[in-house]
This record gives C-alpha cells, sequence and structure tokens, in this order.
C-alpha cells in the first residue's frame, strides 16, 4: 500500500486520552480512592546482606488506627520472579534479606501516616552477614552465598555461544582491536511512583489496580503467591504515569497489599515513596564489556567475539533474558560472519536489575559503536563510511540465526549524514583540525551547504566535536516469558447498531500510545475515525490476554491483533451490505464512516446501518483478534531470545561541544534517522524518539545508580541528575519507511530503538572534539579532565575500566554461523486465518 | 492537631480540617478530591505538584495550606474556561506534548504563568520557566513546541 491509501494511518492525530491527560482527569492508581480504604506501608531492610534472627510486631499492632500487620508468617511460603527459571524472591522476605530496601513486614492503618510509624515500631534483629557490592567482590567471595541457585556461587547465569570459528577470523584480519567498556547502571525514574490498590471483597475475588506494564503476569503471579485460583482474581492496569521497563515486573509492594486487603476486609491502597522505587528498580545492570573485533583494510568485519559481565543485583528479575539481550542483538546491524559471545550475570547485594529501555542491548551497543569508531580512525576511514559498507543485507539471516526482513539502516545513515553536513563538520571540528593537520578520514567533499571548510574556530576553551553511531532493537520478543503455544497478544471488536466499536485488549498504555495505536487501526480498516472507537484496555477479566508493554511489542501484536479482528468484522458486515446492494462483497470499501461500491458511492450505508444489515445476518457482532510471532527461534539452547518478527534502525550524528577547562559537554543538536517500517502517526513516532534520545543523553552524561556501604547514594530526584529543559538539546528526527511485512502496515517500532546510539555517538563525538577516549558511562566532567591530564602527562588519553574479572566462562556451545543464508518464512505464523 | 481552613480553589471555597502538617499536595488531592495535581517526590524537587497561587508557580508538597489561605489557587482542574480549553491544553493535546501524562499538570500550570507574563516568550525562556519540571517521556521537544503553538494563538486571539 501507499501512504495515500490510508485515512488513519499516517496522519499526526492527537492520542485518544490526550484531552484526559491535558484536564488532570486521567485517573493514575494513586488516584483511586475507595470507601473504607486502608493505607499501607512496607517495612524495608536497612541492612545490605543479613540474616533475619526475629521479626516482632506487637508494638505496631497495638497502635491505634492499626488495622493489620504481616509479615513472612502470614504469606504462603511461595517464591516467585518474572521469569520461570529464577523464582527467587519472597513479597516478605523469611529468612534473610538482599539489599537494603528488602521488604520485611507490612502495615495497613487508618492512613499512611500511622502506617509509617507502626512499620517503625517494628522489632527486627538481623545477623548481618558481609555485602557482596560489585562483580569483583561477589566473584572474590565464593564462602558468602547470595542464593542458593544459579551457575556458581554469586553466577546467576553463565552463557557461551560460538557461531563459526572466531579465532580463525581474527587471525585473518588485517586489523584487530581489543577493547574494554564499562557502562555504569541507572534507573527509569518514572515520574508516577507505583502504586497499587487491592480489594478482596467478601465473595473471595480479588481486584487489583496497580501502575504496571504487565497485568498478565502479576495476574499470574498473585495467583500463585496468594494460592488463589487465577480465575478469582482481576488485574486492571491502571494509566500508566511512565514505564520504561520499572514496572514490568510482579512487586512485593503489589502482593502484600492483596494480603493485607483480605485480612482487614477493607480496600487497601499502597503507594511507593520515591526513595522505595529507587530501591526497587530493575533498571539498567552495570555491564563490564571486553570485545575483540577483526577488519580488513576496507572496514569489513571479519568476526567478533564479545564478553559481558552483568551486575545483576540482588535477584533473577529478567537477569537472564537479560545476560542474553548484552550479546545477541549487535548482530544484527553489520555484517558479523562469524561471532562468539559470553556472558555472566553476577548476583550483587544491590537492588536488582532488569529491564530498562533497550534492555540489555545499550551497554554492548557502545561498546561495539565505540570500537568502530577507533577502528575507522586506525584504518583512515570516515566513521559513516565504513558503517555504510558494513549494514547487514535484508531477508538474509545473522551469524546467530536471526532472521532480518527489512534494513533501512543504510538509508538512515545517508540521512543523518546529509542532514547534519557530517563531512564539512567531521573535517572542520576536532582536535586534528585543531592542531592544523588534515584530520584521518577517507571521504573530504564538503556537504551541503558547507563552502568554509577550513574556517577556524575562534579560540575558545569549547571545542566542537561530531560523532556518528547506529543500532538495532526487536520489534516484540519472539518467544513468551513462559513457555506456551497461545497468542502473545489478543484483541476483541465488537460493534453494535448504535454504529459504535469496541476494542477489548490485554495491552497497557505507558504513555506510548497504545490504546490510540488500536482505535487508529481499527478505524483505518472499518472506514472510521478513531473518535468513533472505544478502546478498553488491560484488564485481564475482560480483555483477551496481551503479554505486556515490553520489548517494543505492543503496536506490532496488538496491533496485528486488531487489524485481524477488524477485518472479520468488516467481512461480517460486507457480507450483509452486499445482500442488501446486491453486490459482491469485494466490491466494497470501508471509508468516511460508510460503506459501498466506489463506483456507485451515492448507495453507500451509513457504517450504522450497515452494522444493523451485519447483525441483522449474523447475531451480535464480536469477532477475536490473535496474534502469535513466527516461530523462528534458532535451533540451539538459548535461541529463544533474540528472535524478533522484525527489527527496527537508526542511525544517529550528535554534534557538541566540550570545554577543555571544565570537562562539561553541551550538546547543540541531535539528528536521527530512524528505520520505523511505517509511520503510523508521526507526532507519536517523533515523541518516542525524541524521548528515547533524552533518555539515552541522561545515561551518556550523568545518570548513574551506585552505592556506598550498601546503601544507593542519591536516592531523590535532586541528586539523581537527569536532564532538564536545558541540558536536552535540539532533536532532528528523521523517519525512515520499509514497510516490513510482518508488521501492521508495514510497522515496526519507535519507542526503544533510537535510545540505542545516541550513547556512544555522544562518547565518539567527544572523541572527535578532543581526541580522548572515555570507554565508560556517563562520562562526566572529571573522567574528561583525568583523560585530559593523562594525555598532557604523555599517557594515552584514556579513561576506563582497567581490568577484568577473573572468571571461567562455560565452553561455548558451538553452532554453525548462519550468516548470510536467506531468510525463511516471512508473513508465516500461527493464528493467521 | 487539626485545623479548619477555607481554601480558594478554581474560584470555589472549599472548607475542610486538616491536620495541620499536611501540604497543600495532600489536602488538595485527599479532602478536595482534586485528584489532577500530581506527584513525583514531595521534596520539591520535580515540579510535578506545580499549582498557581495568586497566578505564581508554587510546589504544592512543599505549601501548606494555612499559607495559601485567602489567596486564590488555581488547579490543572481549573485550567479551562469551563468547557472552553485552555490554548495550552489544546495545543498540548494536538502535538501529543503529554505522553505519560503525569507530568502535564505541573507543566501546563508553569507554562501558564509564564505565557501570563511574557506573551511571547523566546525557545529558551520557555526552557528556562520549565527547567524545574522533569518530564521522562516526551525528551521536551513537544512540550516546548506547544508552549510555543499555545502563545502564538494567543497573540493572535488578543490582536
Ligand atoms: S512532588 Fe512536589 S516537587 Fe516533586
Ligand atoms: S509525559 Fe510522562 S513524564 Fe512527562
Amino acid at each position: 500500500m501507499t501512504k495515500n491509501d490510508f485515512a488513519v494511518v499516517g496522519q499526526p492525530l492527537p492520542k485518544v486520552d490526550a484531552w484526559a491527560k491535558v484536564v488532570g482527569e486521567t485517573r493514575y492508581a494513586d488516584d483511586l480512592f475507595l470507601p473504607r480504604m486502608a493505607y499501607a506501608k512496607l517495612l524495608r531492610s536497612s541492612h545490605a546482606h543479613a540474616r533475619i534472627r526475629s521479626i516482632d510486631t506487637a508494638r505496631a499492632r497495638a497502635l491505634p488506627g492499626v488495622y493489620a500487620v504481616v509479615t513472612a508468617a502470614d504469606l504462603p511460603p511461595v517464591k516467585f520472579g518474572i521469569l520461570p527459571v529464577s523464582q527467587d524472591e519472597e513479597a516478605l522476605c523469611a529468612d534473610k534479606v538482599r539489599m537494603v530496601g528488602d521488604p520485611l513486614a507490612a502495615v495497613a492503618a487508618v492512613d499512611e501516616e500511622t502506617a509509617d510509624l507502626a512499620c517503625r515500631l517494628i522489632d527486627v534483629t538481623y545477623e548481618p552477614l558481609p555485602a557482596l557490592m560489585s562483580i569483583f567482590d561477589a566473584l572474590a567471595h565464593p564462602e558468602v552465598r547470595i542464593h542458593e541457585y544459579g551457575d556458581g556461587p554469586n553466577v546467576h547465569k553463565n552463557v557461551a555461544l560460538q557461531f563459526g570459528d572466531v579465532d580463525a577470523a581474527l587471525v585473518g584480519a588485517d586489523l584487530v582491536r581489543e577493547d574494554v567498556f564499562f557502562f555504569e547502571g541507572n534507573t527509569h525514574l518514572p515520574m508516577e511512583q507505583h502504586a497499587a490498590v487491592a480489594h478482596w471483597t467478601s465473595d473471595g475475588k480479588l481486584t487489583l489496580w496497580s501502575s504496571t506494564q504487565t497485568p498478565h503476569y502479576v495476574h499470574r503471579v498473585l495467583a500463585k503467591v496468594l494460592a488463589t485460583p487465577a480465575a478469582h482474581i482481576r488485574v486492571i492496569a491502571t494509566p500508566v504515569g511512565g514505564g520504561f521497563g520499572g514496572k514490568t515486573d510482579p512487586f512485593s509492594h503489589e502482593i502484600v497489599a492483596c494480603q493485607l486487603s483480605k485480612l482487614t476486609g477493607r480496600p487497601v491502597k499502597i503507594a511507593l515513596t520515591r526513595e522505595e522505587v529507587f530501591y526497587t528498580h530493575r533498571g539498567r545492570h552495570p555491564v563490564l564489556m571486553w570485545i575483540k573485533t577483526g577488519f580488513t583494510k576496507r572496514g569489513d568485519i571479519t568476526g567478533c567475539h564479545l564478553r559481558t559481565w552483568l551486575d545483576g543485583g540482588a535477584y533473577g528479575s529478567y537477569g537472564v533474558a537479560s545476560t542474553f539481550y548484552t550479546g545477541v542483538i549487535n548482530p544484527v546491524t553489520y555484517k558479523i560472519p562469524v561471532y562468539k559471545f559470553e556472558g555472566a550475570r553476577i548476583f550483587t547485594n544491590k537492588p536488582a536489575c532488569g529491564p530498562k529501555r533497550g534492555h540489555g542491548t545499550p551497554q554492548p551497543r557502545f561498546a561495539l559503536e565505540c570500537q568502530l569508531d577507533k577502528a575507522a580512525e586506525q584504518l583512515g576511514l570516515d566513521p559513516a563510511d565504513l558503517r555504510r559498507r558494513i549494514v547487514v543485507e535484508p531477508y538474509t539471516k545473522t551469524a546467530n540465526h536471526l532472521t532480518v526482513t527489512t534494513i533501512g539502516l543504510g538509508e538512515c545513515i545517508d540521512k543523518v549524514v546529509e542532514a547534519s553536513g557530517w563531512r564539512a563538520k567531521r573535517t572542520r571540528y576536532g582536535v586534528t583540525a585543531a592542531m592544523g593537520s588534515q584530520p584521518t578520514g577517507g571521504s573530504r567533499e564538503g556537504g551541503a551547504g558547507c563552502t568554509h571548510l577550513v574556517q577556524p574556530e575562534p579560540p575558545s576553551p569549547k571545542k566542537p566535536g561530531i560523532g556518528i553511531a547506529c543500532s538495532a532493537y526487536m520489534t516484540g520478543a519472539g518467544t513468551a516469558i513462559y513457555w506456551n503455544d497461545m497468542p502473545h497478544s489478543g484483541v476483541i471488536v465488537r460493534a453494535d447498531r448504535s454504529g459504535g466499536v469496541a476494542i477489548l485488549c490485554g495491552a497497557t498504555d505507558i504513555g506510548q500510545g497504545s490504546d490510540s495505536v488500536l482505535a487508529y487501526l481499527t478505524a483505518e480498516v472499518l472506514g472510521l475515525e478513531p473518535v468513533d472507537v472505544q478502546v478498553f484496555p488491560a484488564d485481564t477479566s475482560l480483555t483477551p490476554v496481551d503479554l505486556g508493554s515490553y520489548s517494543s511489542r505492543v503496536t506490532l501484536m496488538c496491533g496485528m491483533a486488531a487489524i485481524q479482528a477488524a477485518g472479520r468484522l468488516r467481512d461480517a458486515i460486507f457480507k450483509a451490505v452486499a445482500r442488501k446492494l446486491e453486490v459482491d462483497p469485494a466490491a466494497l470499501v470501508a471509508r468516511e464512516r460508510k460503506i459501498g461500491v466506489p463506483d456507485d458511492w451515492d448507495k453507500a450505508v451509513s457504517f450504522a446501518r450497515a452494522v444493523e444489515l451485519g447483525e441483522a445476518m449474523h447475531g451480535v457482532l464480536a469477532f477475536p483478534g490473535s496474534y502469535a510471532p513466527p516461530k523462528r527461534a534458532g535451533k540451539y539452547k538459548g535461541g529463544g531470545v533474540g528472535p524478533s518478527p522484525c527489527y527496527s534502525y537508526s542511525a544517529c550524528v550528535v554534534e557538541l561541544t566540550v570545554d577543555e577547562e571544565t570537562g562539561t559537554v553541551d550538546l547543540r543538536d541531535v539528528w536521527i534517522a530512524h528505520d520505523i517500517g511505517r509511520t503510523l502517526n508521526p507526532l507519536l513516532a517523533e515523541g518516542q524518539v525524541e524521548g528515547s534520545i533524552y533518555m539515552g543523553i541522561g545515561e551518556a552524561l550523568m545518570e548513574e545508580q551506585v552505592f556506598r556501604k550498601g546503601l544507593h547514594k542519591q536516592p531523590s530526584m535532586l541528586e539523581y541528575k537527569s536532564p532538564t529543559t536545558l541540558e536536552t538539546p535540539e532533536i532532528h528526527t528523521i523517519l525512515v519507511e520499509t514497510d516490513d511485512p510482518e508488521g501492521p502496515f508495514g510497522a515496526k517500532e519507535v519507542g526503544q530503538g533510537p535510545l540505542l546510539p545516541v550513547i556512544p555517538a555522544i562518547a565518539n563525538a567527544i572523541h572527535h572534539a578532543l581526541g580522548i577516549r572515555i570507554d565508560e558511562v556517563p562520562i562526566t566532567p572529571d573522567k574528561i579532565l583525568k583523560a585530559l591530564e593523562l594525555r598532557r602527562r604523555g599517557k594515552p588519553p584514556r579513561v576506563g575500566p582497567e581490568r577484568l574479572p577473573l572468571f571461567t566462562f562455560k565452553d561455548p556451545l558451538v553452532v554453525e554461523s548462519a550468516f548470510g543464508q536467506p531468510a525463511d518464512a516471512i508473513g508465516v505464523r500461527p493464528f493467521q486465518s | 492537631m487539626k485545623v479548619r481552613i477555607a481554601l480558594t480553589v478554581n474560584d470555589e471555597v472549599h472548607e475542610a480540617l486538616v491536620p495541620v502538617h499536611k501540604t497543600l499536595l495532600e489536602v488538595l488531592r485527599e479532602d478536595l478530591a482534586l485528584t489532577g495535581t500530581k506527584h513525583g517526590c514531595e521534596l520539591g524537587e520535580c515540579g510535578t505538584c506545580t499549582v498557581l497561587v495568586d497566578g505564581q508557580p508554587v510546589l504544592s508538597c512543599l505549601a501548606l495550606p494555612l499559607e495559601t489561605e485567602g489567596r486564590r489557587i488555581t488547579t490543572i482542574e481549573g485550567l479551562a474556561d469551563g468547557a472552553r480549553l485552555h490554548p495550552l491544553q489544546q495545543a498540548f493535546a494536538e502535538l501529543g506534548a503529554a505522553q505519560c501524562g503525569y507530568c502535564t499538570p505541573g507543566i501546563l500550570l508553569t507554562a501558564a504563568a509564564l505565557l501570563s507574563e511574557r506573551p511571547s516568550p523566546t525557545r529558551q525562556e520557555v526552557k528556562e520557566a520549565l527547567a524545574g519540571n522533569l518530564c521522562r517521556c516526551t525528551g521536551y521537544t513537544k512540550i516546548l513546541d506547544a508552549v510555543e503553538l499555545a502563545a502564538l494563538r494567543m497573540e493572535r486571539a488578543r490582536t
């Protein structure tokens, strides 16, 4: 289809929930107030690692206004966790705490203040254990075990995969680079703190309203840990005030609110404080990386070997998936004929890490893209040209057996190079230009509008630089979190004789606009306006299951399910209208709220009339749509992580200045071109790109989740620095359309991918400006000054990790490389007919 | 200890009996059921809880209701003129400046105060006025665009 065939798709429409949001009517979890509602608070551990000797709640129970106090003894002794392989969490810790902030007890009371006071009256005796606060600590002290399970003492996961003979490929290379990088952890910092309201009514049924991205998984976990049939539990995801992955795990506070409601016979609300959100975390893993890549003289990659060590924190969370994600996505971008990946996730006594926007992939992306920049410099190639040359071919497989469908990365690179004036600025700025010599670079021609190629910059401590990086991301995980053969997304569309259409779908709107996308796609198929479609999302008792708002899966998976459901409704209505108009159903079209034959549009019937005809012919009009991704898991153990129906691609150029005296970085402009497949709504798509870039900037320059003696060093919004309007540069977004056969009307993801390239692009631009390498994020002024100081002392001007852990990876699982093989089974998936 | 207070919120007088130490944020949300005002930190660090007091942006998580007695408080529920949206609200909806929408009430009110003082601010002035309001979703771009669009439309409406 071409753009002109669409009525709704591609239009810059407001979101369907925009009006409620601008007048303050949207009801987030903490905005719910029910009659007789009690307020709950958690008592959290003040120790990073300790055995619990005793918990005495007597004084708390005696406090006037307290309705109930619970400890682990009041809950079934069942552990939980988001992944079936890592069931290591307790709603309330029974024997041991593993991090500061671990929940120990909870109180429900007449108000929050009383609940808080009661928590302080609970007496806990701890027997402190050594706290392991880093990867090095945890590996150096195998005698201290944080958990009893895993792939070794304090090793949660140890993986090793090899696709082809990497050692041979490196031997044959013209240039082999070995680099070490570190990516510090950081957190989601959604503006809304997590909140939940539970109501266990006297008929034995439980409803939980929660600010969650994954109501379906919360539903499953509640049934398990509360030993209650899932059929009697209803989970409703309230509109989420920012998620970014921070609300994708089932949490202690949700479980505890339910139990307290059961005990008190009242609705119970629990709302986390900002400090608690910092400890709840599940954010970006700190990752140490070693990467060795071989290149030919022309910049082709001969092979790549990557090792990652993840600091997982105290619990499993999504960590097994995170570990794989640090290795499996890099080959989707560039031609890497043979590939080896070794990864390990280590337990430490810090808040558990998990999925944050880009889940496990920004870290290795930073490593690879910075290394490419270094290689380009050594080979005398322009970094944009080098990347352009090695872009993966469409409809082929990667070394690790992932199927790439469409890929617009080449076009993305061309677009940002042109829009940013890359070639001219690359020559004009930078340390080599400032020293009066020619910069290293293959290509010298000036870019558009460049006539003053060698204008010297006026002397100033602020040195300009420009850098590039690219990336890829999944449009939805190809496999579910728990193994099953059911749909990943379901939709029910119903129409009634009023002409109104309702969509029921388990998708959760976290601000990304999933409700809107469902309305747009349904309206497109039925020839309606989005305002004619009511979306009822995320209610496990009413809506078909959707696995959740994570892994950039919702637009594609719910979108495809909605198109299928709406298509079935349309077919049924067409049949009835065709009989009435005495035409072939295939001759009909739906548009402008009417159904008719294009050449005889005067006879077209209104949509409402068409529904009447349909109801008269078929009875009630309600149709399901189901989506499950194509089955493309690689046929090796671990092959289930990484496959996706299709991948999005981004190329990013950053222009900045670095102050040589203060080390401060000022971003001037960011250009990003993103292969989105098809733009369903340019406003929403640009919004996702801009938000991703902003978040990447925070990670690159300031955000870090760091600890001192078990305590978060900066558990407040003032101390945890994140970009404000003043630190956020102008962002120039270019959307590239490749019309992917796997996506709804050709669409691919846009919510996460654009975050990935901005971090290495900033690092590469800083190198361009000053000739220094900061191989560690965040790139703070002190690191820049340190690198400049090293140069003054005649040392290599690089700041980054100096050592790697002593660690033995598993013997790798050796599989043949599938690099370059043709993709199979495009557009073939379950539930298609 | 509880005190009886009378607050003028969105041109209506509300009486309530509240504990003395309750913040304006809590009273608005819990006692007056005006849940449009949000909170992100309750420590004065994020701007999410911004309301207007006599037209000036105030962090309601740091304000005590007693201090605001007799003054004009505007919350997000009072920004529209009846059913007619404020041009800022219109522009935020049209341009996609509210993603999750959680920061939106505070940002709209801060921007409204800016536009009543500086009807045609530069982009830099808008950035400075909003520098105390964190938004984690939008990257601020659409927010700045929407404030500029609203300013332009208000300007046109005046001339
Ligand atoms: S809630 Fe008041 S400033 Fe954050
Ligand atoms: S729109 Fe989500 S925090 Fe601003």
